[in-house]
């Protein structure tokens, strides 16, 4: 049954009760205006929601009833007749509700001969309205007035009923309730045909009818299967249970610390009831969605017309049932989310005929259950995001720079739509395009733990997913230790656990203060939940606090933020009930509540959105970011640089660039032992030399020694620095090159005059055959390479690389002069070439050299830091052999593998 | 007479404490139970004056360390510790405090105003001094200690 529908018989039969009683009160005090008003009220309210639910019958036999009624309360005499005739149209009324309740349809059938007695008893009444018209109100004349203009009447006022449930929201109730009076009142005059009354016969008939109605009425009625109850009882209620969950939890713990307790079986009994009555109470609060989208179809048919556009809403899974405080809080979010699929999504009829699709446009909403979640989605097969839109838009709003969407997925990118004061409907409609929306959707969703996500595909449609918790009161969490207390952590926001120790594979590295775990190639920004809570261990007992070194990692996500907690301990995790804080600790951002566990001590809930914030966005989003698509990164001189700061030898600040070194350690100097002239630490089960960054400088003979690790093909050497500082993004200009070996030049970073360290020169130092090794036969097979870039830096980074993997390397700072050189008749094995360059780019120097009989055949690879599909297809069609993200050594390395090895073949 | 029936109705019964040796009075209007605090959870970044969190039959029961609201000197290790439970605006509050002693009827014209050059601090949350023999309770306005703080928090 329609759940409209289900709301109006259960409302009905209560009011109609409430009439029955009144009716009767009133008829032995006529007098009593309260009493009258009361059934005006609620006959009235019967006959506007038939009228809405679109139920003939009913509305015309309530509101003949109205009318008498609003003659009564004109002062008509109330006559014993009069009474009954009402009393026989309310059982009227219920009799078809019954029908109405059995069938779902509201019965066939004439009410002619009830309605024309409550008229002419209605008309009965007017002479001494009429002799009294002075004493009433002029304000029933203008109503009146109105009314003629609108006959019928009925009609008017369900008109008027639904466009009070069109206005906002939140006035509609004020609104329905607040105008039927004067409305009402000025119906008596209306019906004026003067007749008289002879009121037994159809009453008979209505008797008859009424038992013939309450015959067929079944058992299961409705209106007795469900009672309604005050929200408030059932948050108490809840309340309550939620008690008695952690006095069950209480007395579990205890049980459990006496193993032959004859407690056990009862409890456990105990527990089970506990556990179904929780599950129970959590029914009552649980609502079905559908009632979120009831009002739906009606904004959908609205915009359609108001857009211009034909559009379709489908729903699925109405039935998805979620607890009623989630309702609430999404009910906006989803109503807003509907309004911008309809105006930004769908294109117009004409757009869609032209792109093939049918004219009309659809909207589905789906809902569904997902392991203790919900999903919904909001999906429409309009035009799709337009990516070239939203990036305009990034950067006129200066969200991002146009370097840094050149590396974003499209996903990355739509992403942005979540960000406040963007919209990218570029005309203001009422509908939407006001900048204020979708952030606002976020921050809602957000606020109730849950998660919102976009796909899009151009042409095809847009989808948004959220996923929120089926409820807020009971919280599955990770209960943690931390300086010796103990904390919940929301297992919604935990993303996984990582132990860390000294020598598992994830090993917590610091840069200068900052811990950071490199996670499957990300570099995972890390806080201490004590330092975050500014907290140390109590007692004199002097428990350090776990050191970086080994502790539990529990990794958590927030929107896009990801980081890691360090925690000293994990315990088990805990379903808790949420309770709210008292006032003096609300302000405490970290905390979203408090709960007691089963061993009957608090416990403070870690709000997971707290912990973003006080990371900073800046520190986990960027950190994030910047290190998943660091090989992307860095496309000439103009461009961030990760640089990895340390000082050696000097004062003077020395940097790398981070994506040269593998690790950062420590040893202590006592590890360090000397063999064969040269210093060496065990790594890893085998031998590391030691390069000192400063061969003169005195060597130290206690404490530790920093030094950054580089890996190459299965070696490691390590280089010895003072002290590692920092690692930081600056944009890597070198401005003064440098004379002295192992130092590419000076560069400004963060405002510093710092030394470019030429990694190159060091790593010769550890394996003297570190850039020979891979030579078969050191000559025979060098190969000549011609490197293109018109960036001293990357020349002068990549060079070294370039050498190390066995090739005799020539650089040039412009693809002009390189297609020169090839012309001239220079040989080269390989070339390796940038794609952005003054002058000639690399596309049109690979056009150039393939169109060159001679070189026709020689291996070009390019070299980019953009390497989008439709990049790559381009250089492909160019002429180019293969196509290397900058910064991907070991791609760059087994790609000029291949490309010797396909040609050695050739050769032999 | 006048007087002795003033005496009679106004008479107010307050529950003495002691916080670092000196004696306090709590309106027992206001003092819903007396207990021995057990297993506080501290609440980092809250106030210092606010001694934790505990579980006082299924309630979550915020204390407040009040040697640390009146500046006084921290207990010494092992010292006994008690607590005043209290509702404060629908919350439950513990104020921590050093012992609990007798209930005294006091008649209310016998308060006297707090001396004007009584510490800021505590003039605060006092609500007058009452002179009993040989000694003088300052009586606790629990709303003001209360109050006080949720103010200060505020802004």
């Amino acid at each position: 049954m329609d759940d409209l529908l289900r709301e109006f018989l259960t409302e009905t039969n209560e009011s109609l009760d409430v009439v029955d009683v009144e009716l009767v009160k009133f008829e032995q005090d006529p007098n009593n205006e309260k009493i009258l008003g009361n059934i005006f009220r609620l006959v009235h309210t019967i006959k506007g929601t038939c009228g809405f639910l679109g139920l003939p019958r009913l509305e015309a036999i309530a509101h003949a009833a109205e009318t008498l009624m609003g003659k009564f309360r004109d002062g008509v005499p109330v006559t014993e007749a009069a009474v009954t005739l009402v009393l026989q149209s309310i059982d009227r009324i219920k009799q078809l509700v019954a029908d109405l309740e059995a069938s779902e349809t509201e019965p066939v059938g004439d009410d002619r001969d009830l309605i024309s007695e409550l008229e002419r008893m209605s008309e009965a009444g007017k002479p001494a309205i009429a002799a009294e018209a002075p004493k009433h109100t002029e304000g029933a004349m203008v109503y009146q007035v109105l009314e003629r203009q609108l006959r019928p009447g009925e009609v008017s006022l369900d008109d008027l009923e639904r466009a009070f449930r069109e206005a906002t929201v939140d006035e509609s109730v004020f609104a329905v309730q607040a105008e039927p009076e004067p409305v009402a009142a000025a119906e008596p005059a209306v019906h004026a045909e003067p007749a008289a009354v002879a009121a037994r016969k159809p009453a008979k008939a209505v008797v008859e009818a009424k038992e013939d109605g309450e015959g067929k009425s079944t058992a299961g009625s409705v209106s007795s299967q469900s009672i309604r109850v005050a929200v408030d009882t059932l948050e108490h209620l809840m309340t309550m249970v939620s008690e008695l969950v952690l006095t069950r939890n209480q007395l579990l713990e205890i049980v459990r610390r006496h193993e032959d307790s004859e407690f056990k079986v009862p409890l456990q009994r105990l527990s089970n009831v506990t556990a179904e009555l929780q599950e129970g109470v959590m029914k009552t609060r649980m609502q079905p969605i559908g009632s979120a989208w009831q009002k739906l179809p009606r904004i959908v048919r609205d915009l359609s017309n108001e857009l211009g556009k034909a559009i379709e809403l489908e729903m699925v899974g109405q039935e998805t049932e979620l607890d009623r405080q989630v309702l609430e809080l999404i009910k906006d979010p989803l109503t807003h989310m509907v309004r911008n699929s309809a105006d930004h999504g769908l294109e117009g009829p004409e757009a869609r005929k032209a792109a093939g699709k049918p004219e009309k446009g659809t909207i589905r909403l789906a809902a569904y259950h997902e392991g203790g979640h919900i999903i919904i989605e909001i999906a429409d097969d309009g035009r799709g995001l337009d990516v070239e839109k939203i990036r305009q838009k990034i950067v006129d709003n200066g969200l991002a720079t146009e370097f840094e969407l050149e590396k974003m997925t499209e996903a990355q990118i739509f992403k942005y739509v979540f960000a406040p004061g963007f919209s990218t409907a570029s005309k203001v409609t009422n509908v939407s395009g006001r900048g204020v929306g979708m952030d606002v959707v976020k921050t809602n969703i957000d606020a109730i733990g849950g998660t919102v996500d976009l796909k899009s595909v151009a042409g095809k449609g847009t989808t948004f997913t959220i996923k929120i918790p089926l409820t807020l009161a009971i919280v599955s969490t990770l209960i943690v230790e931390s300086a010796g207390d103990r904390f919940a952590i929301p297992q919604l926001s935990v993303v996984e656990l990582v132990r860390a120790q000294q020598n598992s594979e994830h090993r917590i590295e610091r840069i200068r203060d900052t811990p950071v775990l490199r996670l499957r190639n990300k570099l995972l920004p890390l806080v201490h939940l004590s330092k975050l809570l500014g907290i140390t261990a109590i007692g004199g007992d002097a428990r350090e606090p776990v050191s970086e070194e080994d502790g539990f990692i529990v990794v958590m996500q927030i929107g896009n933020q990801t980081f890691g907690v360090v925690v000293d301990a994990v315990f088990h995790t805990e379903e808790i009930v949420v309770k709210p804080m008292s006032t003096m600790l609300r302000h405490i951002g970290m905390f979203s509540g408090n709960t007691i566990l089963g061993d009957g001590s608090v416990i403070m809930i870690i709000d997971p959105n707290g912990i973003a914030q006080a990371i900073g966005p800046s520190q986990a989003a960027a950190g994030i970011e910047e290190t998943e698509h660091e090989e992307e990164k860095a496309r000439d001189e103009a461009q961030l640089v990760s640089l990895l700061l340390f000082r050696a030898g000097s004062d003077q600040p020395k940097a790398v660039p981070l994506s040269l070194v593998t690790r950062l350690e420590e040893f202590s100097v006592d590890k360090v032992e000397r063999s064969n002239g040269r210093d060496l630490v065990q790594y890893r089960g085998s031998l590391m030399p030691l390069v000192y960054f400063d061969e003169y400088a005195q060597r130290k003979t206690e404490g530790g020694l920093p030094m950054l690790v580089f890996s190459d093909a299965g070696r490691s050497m390590g280089l010895v620095v003072d002290e590692i500082i920092d690692i930081v993004e600056d944009r890597l200009e070198i401005e003064v090159g440098s004379e002295r070996p192992g130092v590419l030049g000076s560069a400004v970073i963060k405002g510093k005059a710092t030394e470019v360290v030429d990694i190159g020169h060091f790593l010769p130092q550890a394996f003297e055959d570190w850039f020979r090794r891979k030579e078969i036969s050191a000559e025979a097979l060098t190969r000549s390479l011609l490197f293109i870039d018109d960036a001293p830096f990357f020349r002068n980074m990549l060079g070294p690389v370039l050498k190390a993997a066995g090739y005799r390397v020539t650089v040039c700072a412009s693809a002009v002069d390189a297609l020169a050189m090839l012309e001239d008749g220079r040989k080269f094995d390989v070339v390796v070439s940038d794609i952005e360059m003054p002058d000639m780019n690399g596309f049109e120097f690979a056009e150039a050299v393939r169109r060159h009989p001679r070189l026709r055949s020689l291996p070009i690879l390019a070299l980019s830091s953009v390497c989008t599909p439709a990049s790559i297809e381009r250089g492909r069609q160019s002429g180019f052999d293969d196509y290397i993200a900058k910064f991907d050594r070991p791609g760059l390395i087994a790609a000029l593998k291949e490309v010797s090895n396909h040609e050695m073949g050739i050769a032999a | 007479m006048t007087d002795d029936v003033n005496v009679l109705n106004d008479s107010i019964q307050y529950v003495t404490v002691v916080i670092g040796g000196q004696l306090f009075g709590l309106p027992i209007s206001r003092v819903h139970d007396v207990f021995v605090p057990e297993s506080i959870t501290r609440v980092p970044l809250s106030r210092p004056e606010i001694a934790g969190v505990l579980n006082l039959r299924g309630r979550i029961v915020t204390t407040i360390d009040m040697r640390r609201r009146l500046d006084l000197p921290p207990r010494g290790d092992g010292a006994q510790v008690m607590a005043v439970g209290i509702e404060h605006k629908g919350e439950s509050y513990g104020l921590l405090i050093d012992n609990v002693g007798e209930v005294l009827d006091l008649p209310s014209n016998g308060r006297e105003p707090n001396p004007v050059n009584l510490d800021q601090r505590w003039a605060a949350i006092s609500g007058g001094v009452h002179r009993l023999n040989g000694q003088l309770m300052v009586i606790l306005d629990v709303d003001r200690v209360l109050g006080g703080m949720a103010e200060a928090i505020a802004a």
